[in-house]
């Protein structure tokens, strides 16, 4: 009879109601304790955060010198931040050498720019009178920053500096290095070995070298190879050593697009009777341009990022700017870790927006693929 | 039906025959004619050579002449003259009397150093960073979006300048430093640590650890066989580690167990003695490492996700632990999506130290931009940067290509 006795009803005990899965304590339970280790990793985390975000707040928001007050931020050191070295400050951090009286001049270039560069990533404005606004809005920074014209004062650019300085570089590396980069690509996987082989000993060139030397090239070389007399501007020397070094670094991220495309597109593009430039310009670099959209915009975070270096070849830009505003200064001196806070936060803002850019495109260009 | 020819209807396939004749041949292009394409591309090889020749002649010209019209002498003559200044860290005995390319020998070494302990702080703290933004714990998870999103997108010399000010101007002064522990202080002075005392003793422990690896090599040797015929999969770690360990303390002790240590003391005005890790160094490797180790993190992110997510969910099934997943499964697979743009990272690590210049680290950079301003010969000088980086670059992607040949998917 035993074997049988698995057969006979019994009573089962009723299995648990399963948990919660919605609301917010579920989401607590998952997330946060989800699991033993789990849940010491919060709890670790938690002490941490407890140990040090209070004292951090206390000095940066509720403790901190708002007034430009050196004696009041010397009392308050330890304590409290002391902001009032951006409020004493900020003009030369943000303007750097350019003469003080002078300072609307920057102002209205720097926003001429940022409007412009706002303007170009809209899709609503993109248009022809856009590409037509480029050239206009240039050479209205260039004349409002140099003067010389309208009766402004001439301001040689070597007293440019600070965010001007550190956009206006950005902006002309990536406008230049851009084209230059896709010629320099195509020109890598031509089949003219003369041309594919200068383009790679470029790429690899440049590659291979820090943007340091290529500054130093720029600063001290440069004037040695121009014509005996001849005298280039700095700004100017230093903006092409940036493009070059930016356009060996794109071309290969662009290379990459490029070898993606599969062969059939462009024997089809040739089979139509497209000429080279035809099929790479109507075929092959729309797609393989859309393909690598995020590493482009890494490479134009790069460049802003590493226009900072230029101070060390001596532009005040706004790293340089922030040194020129403090190191000179011994009563604000001891304060230059707020001032460098200050233009972290600008750099990064300036970063994080294009890199959440990039997203978007992304989606937009995912949505054309989409069915 | 009646053939077409051209679009035509003719009546008969003679008629069609006749009308195809009496088509006309193409006219032949000529080898040397501009719509050839062979021709083509030749010509326009040949005007690129051409062009380049001659902007090369002309800046070459040019600058012979400046250099002649200035006053400056060219050649690497200077290399052997002596340098004349001192430099404030060295890993050999060097003073301002020794001829340059001592000097810039010596700023080698710091940028090897820099740059190695750089790449293997920044691969671990990466590589931490890029798995803990896949923890099931979401504020580990946040935290590692917030360290990459903070570290990637703020300048490194930025971030350089910032470290080099919080270490020399935030830390106590050398007379009353921060001490952890017997022996380690911190302070503006730098990070001083006790050393052991140089002693035959080490020398055999090195040997004993020598000996340990090639136990080790060979009891894991052992092991797979096992397991391939037994299935039995032993710990690895716990006999490797033992083998390891024995090794070390029977050289140890067979060199006479040396115990001295070099312990810092400190000065009136400094801490002396024992190692010391000077605040510049100790700026440019934090600095360096944080800033690469946000990019590392993303690389290795890219990586693991590349990975089909039926793999994890296989291993899952087959009952291996998360961390067996994450060790046997995911990672070997990832690597190879890893290890190209990883090596970049490398080598954009080794230069990025270049920018120890700004905070007076003395690298390589540094030390010939010194050479630059005192010789005047900013031709050789450049040059020798770039050989230098050049060569570190080569060299590592080609040590690289071939782990990766390695690595890649043995397809049959």
């Amino acid at each position: 009879m035993d074997r049988y006795k698995a057969q006979v009803f019994s009573q089962v005990e009723a299995r648990e109601a399963p948990r919660l899965e919605q609301g917010l304590i579920a989401a607590l339970r998952t997330h946060l304790f989800g699991s033993r280790f789990s849940a010491i990793t919060t709890l670790i985390l938690f002490a941490v955060f407890l140990q040090t975000l209070p004292d951090f707040i206390a000095w940066a928001l509720i403790h901190p010198v708002w007034t430009p007050d050196a004696a009041l931020c010397k009392q308050a050191m330890g304590e409290g931040a002391c902001w009032g070295v951006i409020t004493e400050k900020y003009r030369v951090i943000i303007f750097g050498y350019y003469p003080y009286a002078e300072h609307w001049r920057p102002l209205l270039a720097t926003i001429l720019l940022l409007g412009l560069l706002v303007a170009s990533c809209t899709r609503a404005l993109w248009s022809k009178w856009l590409v037509l606004l480029w050239p206009l809005v240039m050479i209205a920074v260039f004349v409002i920053l140099r003067g010389g014209w309208l009766g402004l004062s001439v301001v040689e650019t070597d007293r440019w500096g600070g965010l001007p300085l550190t956009v206006l570089l950005a902006t002309l590396s990536i406008v230049a290095a851009f084209p230059l980069s896709v010629i320099v690509a195509l020109g890598r996987r031509s089949n003219m070995p003369a041309i594919s082989a200068v383009c790679t000993v470029y790429i690899e060139l440049i590659r291979g070298v820090p943007l340091i030397s290529v500054l130093f090239m720029a600063s001290f070389l440069f004037p040695l190879l121009m014509p005996t007399g001849t005298k280039i501007d700095v700004l100017l020397r230093v903006f092409i050593g940036i493009t070059l070094f930016a356009a060996a670094y794109m071309a290969e991220v662009i290379r990459g697009g490029l070898q993606a495309i599969p062969k059939g597109q462009v024997e089809a593009a040739q089979s139509l009777g497209m000429s080279y430039w035809q099929t790479q310009r109507k075929i092959v670099l729309p797609q393989a341009l859309a393909m690598v959209v995020p590493g482009i915009m890494n490479n134009f975070i790069g460049i802003f990022k590493d226009t900072s270096l230029v101070t060390i070849v001596s532009l005040y830009e706004l790293t340089g700017a922030l040194g020129l505003a403090l190191n000179s200064d011994a009563d604000w001196r001891p304060f230059k870790l707020e001032a460098y806070l200050f233009i972290t936060f600008i750099y990064f803002v300036g970063c994080y927006a294009m890199s959440r850019y990039s997203l978007w495109i992304e989606a937009q260009l995912s949505r054309s693929k989409a069915r | 039906m009646n053939p077409k020819v051209h679009g035509q209807v003719v009546r008969s396939a003679r008629a069609a025959d006749e009308m195809l004749a009496a088509r006309p041949a193409p006219p032949p292009i000529s080898s040397w004619s501009i719509r050839s394409e062979a021709f083509r591309s030749k010509l326009f090889q040949l005007i690129l050579i051409l062009l380049l020749i001659a902007i090369g002649a002309y800046l070459f010209y040019n600058t012979t002449e400046n250099m002649r019209l200035r006053g400056i002498q060219s050649g690497y003559g200077f290399l052997t003259q002596p340098a004349g200044f001192d430099i404030g860290e060295t890993m050999f005995p060097y003073d301002s009397g020794n001829p340059y390319w001592k000097a810039i020998l010596v700023g080698l070494s710091n940028t090897i150093r820099v740059a190695l302990l750089g790449i293997l702080f920044a691969t671990l703290i990466g590589t931490a960073v890029g798995i803990g933004r896949f923890s099931r714990n979401a504020l580990l998870r946040g935290l590692c979006q917030v360290y990459v999103e903070f570290f990637r997108n703020v300048p490194v010399l930025l971030q350089l300048l910032m470290w080099y000010l919080l270490l020399t101007e935030m830390l106590p002064a050398p007379n009353e430093p921060w001490v952890f522990g017997a022996g380690f202080y911190l302070s503006k002075g730098g990070f001083n640590f006790p050393l052991p005392q140089w002693a035959i003793g080490h020398a055999s422990a090195l040997f004993g650890f020598v000996a340990g690896l090639i136990a080790v090599g060979y009891w894991r040797r052992r092991q797979f066989q096992r397991f391939e015929q037994t299935g039995e999969a032993p710990s690895l770690w716990l006999v490797s580690s033992a083998l390891l360990f024995v090794g070390i303390f029977a050289g140890w002790m067979f060199g006479g167990a040396p115990t001295e240590m070099r312990y810092p003391e400190m000065g009136a005005f400094a801490i002396d003695g024992g190692g010391a890790l000077t605040p510049e160094f100790l700026a440019v490797l934090i600095g360096l490492t944080l800033y690469t180790a946000g990019f590392i993190a993303e690389v290795v992110r890219a990586g693991i996700q590349s990975v089909p997510r039926g793999q994890g969910e296989a291993a899952q099934s087959l009952g291996l632990s998360p961390s067996q997943q994450m060790r046997l499964v995911l990672l070997p697979q990832a690597l190879r999506v890893i290890i190209p743009p990883l090596t970049s990272q490398y080598l954009n690590l080794t230069k990025n130290s270049s920018l120890a210049v700004a905070i007076g680290y003395p690298d390589v950079v540094s030390i010939l931009n010194t050479s630059i301003n005192q010789t005047g010969r900013a031709v050789e000088c450049i040059s020798i940067i770039m050989i230098v980086y050049l060569t570190t670059s080569l060299s590592t992607s080609a040590f690289m290509n071939w782990y990766n040949a390695r690595a890649a998917i043995q397809e049959r």
